[in-house]
């Protein structure tokens, strides 16, 4: 190719050739300069990096599938539940009917997919919403996955398929309302009397405390934390839902309370002693949260990108301003960095070989980006950039929330400053 | 009651579609399963556990089809056939018909299920040439369906409302997407979809030699929509509206 082609094609306009918006897909969009083979490869404006084709036909169909659960089921709606508070309850039994609910555990009517198909999923349901991600989260990894580690046979013949199913929903208590992100320090206590176990204390922040059938709860006993399965209705247990929030609207989020609350022996998790117990879950959970976080982002960034392409000021696209590619091309990194980090520790996961700091890293690093990139698109926005009927303003406020749970930035940050150094700087 | 449904792969109708010559490029679109014969999957699908039987998922189409094959069977279907020849090839609607009934014959039938009209060639021509060739009744536009002692009923959908169509089977059903709303995969059904069996079959196979008997001559973009009309209301604007209505024959 002589160099005055080249010159022509490098200046040509960037959008397909009847000028239509491009959708995922196409493969209009080019970010390289012309190299002299006709049939080069370009990179696409969402997958740049073509991370697409590092997935498995059984995990492109269950990401495409959850993506268009979303389209259909989610978005159109996701704005008006954050308006009203109102998390989409009649989701539910058809989040378990897809598989989605307890989808990486093996049997007890779950799916028993792999770690990268659970992963894939939750970043479709969080380029929806934070919210139904998070009631997934807590369902799956939390909850079910609590009584799946630590619960007796009995415990998970009795609750595991009626939740996989969406019949019967859970919520997992940890933090009080004097104990984040120091959770040895909770004061919620366990003592035996006459056989049964009674709890008193109080939890914080408990994601769908109010509407859960059954509560996995931490408390203190004499040998150390011990957790306990509280069915809702049980005397001495109250729930009382928290307002106000200007974050993960769409879900609900309780104070758990334990009066004297009277729970028979036999529903403690008996495999579960000491932190360890809830912090494993904590891990299963997170490592879902790293995948969300990069689909919350991905939902930002194409929002800007579009919106970028057909706001026209002082004459032009915004698109076209520098200092607005700037800001789409760190975009575009950030997003499409967190989809390969994920993907990689969701392979390092399904290969057995995933350690807890690991996944603190890709939690700490995917949910910072997210909430840079929703920040930057939400500027990009202008003035729509603040309101719902785009999804930036609600994804830029509900990643507010995942920066702080299963452990803040900070904490994720101490965890592998720890590791790299050897030396704890928790205290 | 064994029960084939027809499907085909088209590229994503939710994309701006590419010319290549007089056909589409169909590189340059994500190919899926057409919306259209999710309906059928589903209505088959339905029948199949309300009577019991099996469905069985046929395509014809390049290799690659066997993705919407796949989504087909991860949906619930028992069992496909790939019709895949480097000769069938820029087949037409009656080539195709050929070829599908020449697959359907190879085993006993009692329903045959297609889309009303594919969302990409559009002839809606290929079903009743299916039926013809099979020697089978087809009733088309189904809205709603019914299969009773060896009968199928159904609510034919029409310009003012919907007839009564009663036929004996075995025989070719088409559907319309109002006739049900098409499950999602389950992720079980998905993890599922690539052990179950997958015939794949050449013209050769099917004993069949046929060749389009229709050459495209050319293709055009439909005529851009004209100006819609515009009625200032100063007091006539709903009898001026039911005028207009009633000239365009809408009501
Ligand atoms: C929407 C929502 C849903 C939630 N759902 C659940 C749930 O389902 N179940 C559950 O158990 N909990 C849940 N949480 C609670 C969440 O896990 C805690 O909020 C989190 O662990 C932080 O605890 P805290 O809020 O008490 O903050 P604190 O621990 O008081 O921390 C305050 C600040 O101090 C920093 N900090 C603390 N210690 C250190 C240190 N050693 N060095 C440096 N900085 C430090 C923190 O990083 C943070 O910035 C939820 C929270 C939210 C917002
Ligand atoms: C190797 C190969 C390449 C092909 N390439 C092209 C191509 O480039 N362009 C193109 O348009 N077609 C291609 N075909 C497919 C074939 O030519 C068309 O299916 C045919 O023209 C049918 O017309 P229609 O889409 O208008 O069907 P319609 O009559 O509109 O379809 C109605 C219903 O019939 C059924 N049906 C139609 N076609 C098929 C099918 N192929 N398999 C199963 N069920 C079907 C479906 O249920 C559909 O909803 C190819 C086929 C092969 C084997």
């Amino acid at each position: 190719m002589n160099s005055y082609e080249n010159e022509a094609r490098r200046s040509a306009p960037l959008v397909g050739e009847r000028g239509e918006r491009r959708t995922r897909g196409g493969r209009n969009l080019v970010g390289f300069p012309a190299v002299s083979t006709p049939t080069r490869n370009r990179a696409d404006a969402l997958d740049f990096l073509g991370v697409d084709a590092l997935l498995s036909e059984e995990e492109r169909m269950i990401r495409d599938t959850v993506r268009r659960f979303v389209r259909e089921r989610v978005l159109p709606d996701a704005g008006g539940w954050f308006e009203r508070g109102e998390f989409p309850r009649e989701l539910v039994p058809e989040l378990g009917k897809l598989g989605l609910l307890g989808m990486h555990i093996d049997g007890y009517g779950c799916a028993g997919a792999s770690a990268v198909a659970y992963g894939l999923a939750c970043m479709e349901l969080e380029a929806g919403d934070t919210g139904v991600r998070s009631f997934v989260s807590v369902q799956g990894s939390l909850a079910m996955y609590s009584i799946l580690r630590w619960g007796s046979e009995e415990h998970k013949r009795e609750w595991l398929p009626p939740m996989a199913a969406g019949e019967r929903i859970g919520c997992f208590g940890l933090t009080e309302p004097d104990s984040g992100s120091d959770p040895g320090s909770m004061r919620t206590t366990a003592k035996t009397s006459g056989g049964d176990w009674i709890l008193d204390g109080t939890k914080m922040w408990i994601t769908n405390g109010g509407i859960a059938d059954v509560a996995v709860v931490w408390a203190r006993a004499e040998d150390g934390i011990r957790g306990f399965l509280v069915p809702a209705g049980t005397p001495g247990f109250s729930a009382r839902d928290i307002h106000g929030k200007m974050s993960l609207r769409a879900s609900v989020t309780s104070e758990l309370v334990f009066d004297g609350c009277r729970v028979p022996r036999d529903m403690m998790l008996p495999e579960a002693r000491g932190l360890r117990g809830p912090l494993c879950c904590l891990d299963e959970a997170r490592y879902g949260i790293a995948w969300g976080a990069a689909g919350a982002g991905r939902a930002c960034y194409e929002a800007a990108l579009a919106y970028a392409k057909e706001r026209t000021q002082f004459g032009k696209p915004i698109a076209s301003f520098q200092l607005t590619q700037r800001k789409l091309v760190e975009m575009l990194l950030a997003t499409n960095r967190a989809a390969l980090l994920a993907l990689h520790v969701g392979r390092m996961k399904d290969e057995g070989r995933l350690a807890p700091e690991q996944v603190s890293l890709a939690k700490l690093a995917n949910v910072r980006d997210a909430l840079e990139v929703a920040r930057s698109a939400r500027s990009v926005l202008g003035a729509n950039g603040i309101s719902l009927e785009y999804p930036v303003i609600r994804h830029m406020n509900n990643l507010e929330s995942v920066f702080t749970y299963e452990g803040t930035n900070e904490i994720h940050t101490l965890i592998i400053g720890q590791a790299i150094t050897g030396l704890s700087a928790f205290q | 009651m064994n029960i084939t449904v027809c499907i085909k792969q088209v590229p994503d109708p939710n994309q701006p579609y590419k010319l290549s010559g007089t056909r589409l490029d169909r590189e340059a679109v994500q190919p899926v399963l057409d919306p259209g014969d999710e309906f059928g999957v589903e209505a088959g699908l339905k029948l199949a556990e309300a009577h019991g039987g099996e469905v069985t998922v046929l395509s014809m189409g390049p290799a690659k089809a066997m993705e919407a094959m796949r989504r087909a069977l991860s949906m619930g279907a028992h069992k496909g056939i790939l019709v895949s020849d480097e000769a069938l090839a820029g087949a037409d609607a009656q080539a195709t018909a050929q070829v599908l009934a020449a697959a359907i014959k190879r085993n006993p039938f009692d329903l045959v299920i297609a889309g009303t009209e594919s969302a990409d060639g559009s002839t809606g021509a290929v079903p009743a040439m299916i039926a013809e060739l099979l020697g089978v009744p087809q009733a088309t536009f189904a809205k709603q369906l019914e299969v009773k002692e060896g009968t199928l009923t159904i609510h034919r959908q029409t310009q003012e409302g919907y007839d009564v169509v009663e036929c004996a089977l075995p025989a070719v059903l088409t559907v319309t997407s109002g006739v049900n709303e098409p499950r999602y995969p389950t992720f079980k059904g998905i993890m599922q979809a690539k052990n179950k069996p997958v015939e794949q079959l050449s013209a050769a196979d099917l004993g069949l030699s046929v060749a389009a008997s229709q050459q495209v001559a050319a293709v055009n973009p439909a005529p851009a929509r004209g100006q819609g009309e515009i009625f200032e209301d100063d007091g006539t604007g709903a009898a001026r509206i039911a005028d207009f209505l009633k000239n365009a024959k809408v009501i």
